[in-house]
């Protein structure tokens, strides 16, 4: 028998290199994995990672990065708030979802006039549909106790429901045949959220979400709210002592993380995404959990953990094409990413012991 | 939509001026490819190769145009594409990688590709079951229709409780199209038949589809036609002793029973013709509606479970089919709320098809709005 048992003391470089060794630990099984697979391992990890930044194609995937990572370091960089203070919002997905719906909404609404009001209201209300998704396990968890890690997580499925059923219904596209799908955002000037600068990829999303970066920043480091959350995940007893009301702060760390996913959502459907389908969540609120994580839900390395992940999708892309990699690739090393961050993890607080020798 | 379909290639037909790109301009002459050099052509697909289904029979699409030309040609593809902004993405780093014709084949895709094909007027671009065209954008679709008359035939004749089952994917005019089909011909052999619906609201989900499958066999049901993609209604069948219909790929595997025929989607002639046009300089754009006459559609071996009869009954419709002498929507047919739709002798056109929107007289299901 195995059994687990704490170090003294973790060094304090070893909380920053775990997230390095998880890349290098995922490079190398990947690897193993290719090779195994029958493609020449250096070429398929040359491609995800290094292609896509300084290849052939670079100038267009390089923008490219950033419209992927937009959406994650957004969500991630709510959802890290909440994990600090030990509120687990697994269900980034739906609010994201329904805040694209929110702000779509809006847009639908206003067509066809034009005015500068429209995309600010678009926003607002993408957050709104966001903050509200995610007080809704809030308010289950303070109300009844009920887990928000279940109720946000089934909340994503009610979400993609409600997402196809505005594609057929309410929200189908007047001028599309009956065919499914809202109008395309991106051909009405007043909703669209276009690249702000040609050839950079930059579309509002990603302005937001520098702004999230520093924001959180500030709020975790700088802010007396942000000190309560820390005191919160690390000592919860202490944290009441010290007049942090917890159902306060499951109140906010939800209702934040709803918010900033939310408006990630509502930049996607104005922007690249264009029009709500039936499938218009894509998985951003799940791999932005992984984002998080691998963050080490610190601002700037979700930043840096964004960035890694949006090439692991593009990279995969180029897989694909160049070594016909099978799509289910990218998962697995996303997968394995996040596997090899909470092994290390577990590694570098823990030592594992036999039991024998402790008896 | 998770994947693909709907046809709206005839309604498109009708309104070429309401389309941005599908304006009558001077087709810019195409030049053959000079022998010795590689034509690349790229695929993106919606799910993965492995689907057994519709990506699957896209894939042996791909595989039939370099069996065809060999060294002339080069293909790849991108898998489990979803729709939206990652389309653009893939559709413009298969254009970057130098190919210069690209099969989109998922309705979903269709925005992006009109986008991509902005940027790329020197590519040519496919998209399976769209309506948006351009000079260098092409779409193509198949009449399921044709093939649901078959089955719907041999439904028609197996039955002993007389309650066939339908698993419709979502209401859109392909899915309705093939239910009304598949009842009109299963009345006509068998005027007691009944047909009952179950929408899965998915295209392949496994799960769904086995539940929806327990629910219809529960209901009496002894024929499972279904219009998702994976073998799980099939297994059910087996289970219970009824019999079903091979989805998009043939599903031989269930042969003989529960699996006792099969509508094919083949899309190999269409890719290999546009294939060999680029290479010859031939290729300009169109929208094509191509079914069993074209090879598009086809219907898997009716198996020894079926009665010798009712086998050659259902052959010689599909002959006719194939053939043009028969028209699966002809006249006289009322529409579920008994008003008229068409006249004896009458004939479906294309618009009507592709924004069909209502069930024929005698089907008690509703379709969900």
């Amino acid at each position: 028998m195995l059994r687990l048992e704490p170090r003294p003391a973790a060094p304090a470089w070893l909380e920053l290199a775990t997230p390095v060794m998880a890349v290098i630990a995922t490079m190398i099984a990947g690897g193993v994995l290719f090779a195994l697979m029958g493609f020449d391992p250096v070429a398929a990890v040359r491609t995800i990672f290094w292609d896509p930044l300084f290849g052939p194609a670079a100038s267009y995937s390089r923008p490219q990065l950033l419209v992927k990572a937009g959406p994650l370091i957004l969500i991630a960089c709510g959802l890290a708030v909440g994990f600090r203070a030990g509120i687990w919002n697994i269900g980034a997905e739906g609010q994201y979802i329904v805040g694209g719906l929110c702000g779509a909404a809006v847009a639908l609404a206003a067509y066809p006039a034009e005015g500068a009001w429209i995309f600010p209201a678009m926003v607002l209300a993408g957050a709104a549909g966001g903050w509200a998704w995610g007080m809704i396990p809030a308010m289950l968890r303070n109300w009844f106790g009920a887990s928000e890690i279940l109720v946000s997580l089934m909340l994503v499925y009610v979400a993609q429901r409600l997402a196809a059923w505005m594609a057929f219904g309410p929200m189908r596209n007047p001028e599309g045949f009956g065919m499914p799908g809202s109008r395309n955002l991106q051909q009405y000037p007043s909703a669209a959220n276009p690249e702000l600068v040609a050839g950079t990829g930059a579309h509002w999303g990603v302005v937001a979400a520098a702004l999230a970066v520093v924001a959180t920043w500030f709020l975790m480091s700088r802010h007396i709210r942000g000190f309560h959350i820390r005191a919160a995940g690390l000592a919860p007893r202490a944290a009441r002592f010290a007049g942090v009301s917890p159902a306060a702060l499951v109140a906010f760390c939800l209702g934040l993380s709803g918010a900033l996913a939310g408006m990630a959502g509502l930049f996607e459907v104005a922007g690249p995404g264009g029009q709500i389908i039936d499938s218009f969540g894509s998985g951003y609120g799940f791999t932005a959990i992984i984002v998080a994580f691998l963050g080490r839900l610190h601002p700037l390395g979700i930043l840096l953990a964004g960035l890694l992940l949006a090439l692991t999708y593009i990279g995969g892309e180029l897989a694909q094409l160049t070594l016909q990699l099978p799509a289910a690739t990218v998962q697995v090393f996303q997968g394995m990413l996040l596997f090899f961050l909470l092994a290390f993890d577990t590694l570098t607080r823990f030592r594992i012991r036999s039991a024998r020798a402790m008896a | 939509m998770n994947r693909r379909t709907l046809l709206a290639s005839a309604a498109a037909l009708a309104l070429p001026a309401l389309l941005p790109g599908a304006r009558a301009r001077a087709q810019t002459p195409a030049t053959p490819v000079p022998a010795g050099e590689t034509l690349k052509v790229g695929f993106i697909y919606v799910g993965p190769v492995g689907d057994g289904g519709w990506s699957y029979q896209h894939d042996l699409g791909r595989k039939a145009i370099e069996a065809e030309y060999g060294d002339r040609v080069e293909t790849t593809f991108i898998e489990s594409v979803p729709e939206g902004a990652d389309a653009e993405r893939a559709l413009t780093q298969l254009a970057l990688a130098g190919n210069t014709l690209i099969f989109a084949t998922s309705f979903g895709f269709m925005d992006a590709v009109i986008n991509t094909a902005r940027k790329f007027p020197n590519v040519k671009f496919e998209h399976a079951t769209g309506y948006k065209r351009a000079d260098n954008v092409a779409t193509y679709d198949a009449r399921f229709y044709e093939g649901r008359a078959v089955i719907g035939t041999i439904a028609g004749r197996m039955t002993k409780s007389n309650k066939i089952g339908y698993i419709g994917s979502f209401p859109i005019p392909e899915v309705i199209q093939g239910i009304n089909s598949s009842f009109i011909h299963a009345r006509k052999v068998n005027p007691g038949v009944e047909m009952k619906v179950v929408w899965a609201y998915s295209w392949f989900d496994p799960a769904k589809e086995a539940d929806a499958a327990a629910a219809l066999i529960a209901e009496g049901v002894d024929v499972i036609l279904q219009h998702t993609d994976s073998t799980a209604p099939l297994a059910k069948a087996q289970e219970a002793g009824v019999i079903g219909f091979g989805q998009a790929s043939d599903m031989a595997n269930f042969k003989p029973t529960p699996r006792v025929s099969s509508i094919i989607d083949n899309w190999a002639p269409y890719y290999i013709r546009r294939v060999g046009q680029i290479l010859d300089g031939t290729w300009t754009s169109h929208g094509v509606w191509l079914g069993i006459g074209d090879g598009e559609v086809e219907i898997g071996e009716i198996t020894e479970a079926v009665p010798a009869e009712v086998k050659a009954e259902a052959e010689a419709l599909k002959a006719q089919i194939a053939s043009k002498a028969y028209h699966p929507f002809t006249g006289p047919l009322k529409k579920q709320d008994g008003s008229d739709w068409l006249a004896e002798g009458a004939v479906a056109t294309d618009e009507e098809l592709s924004s069909m929107n209502f069930f024929v007289e005698g089907i008690a299901a509703q379709i969900p709005s």
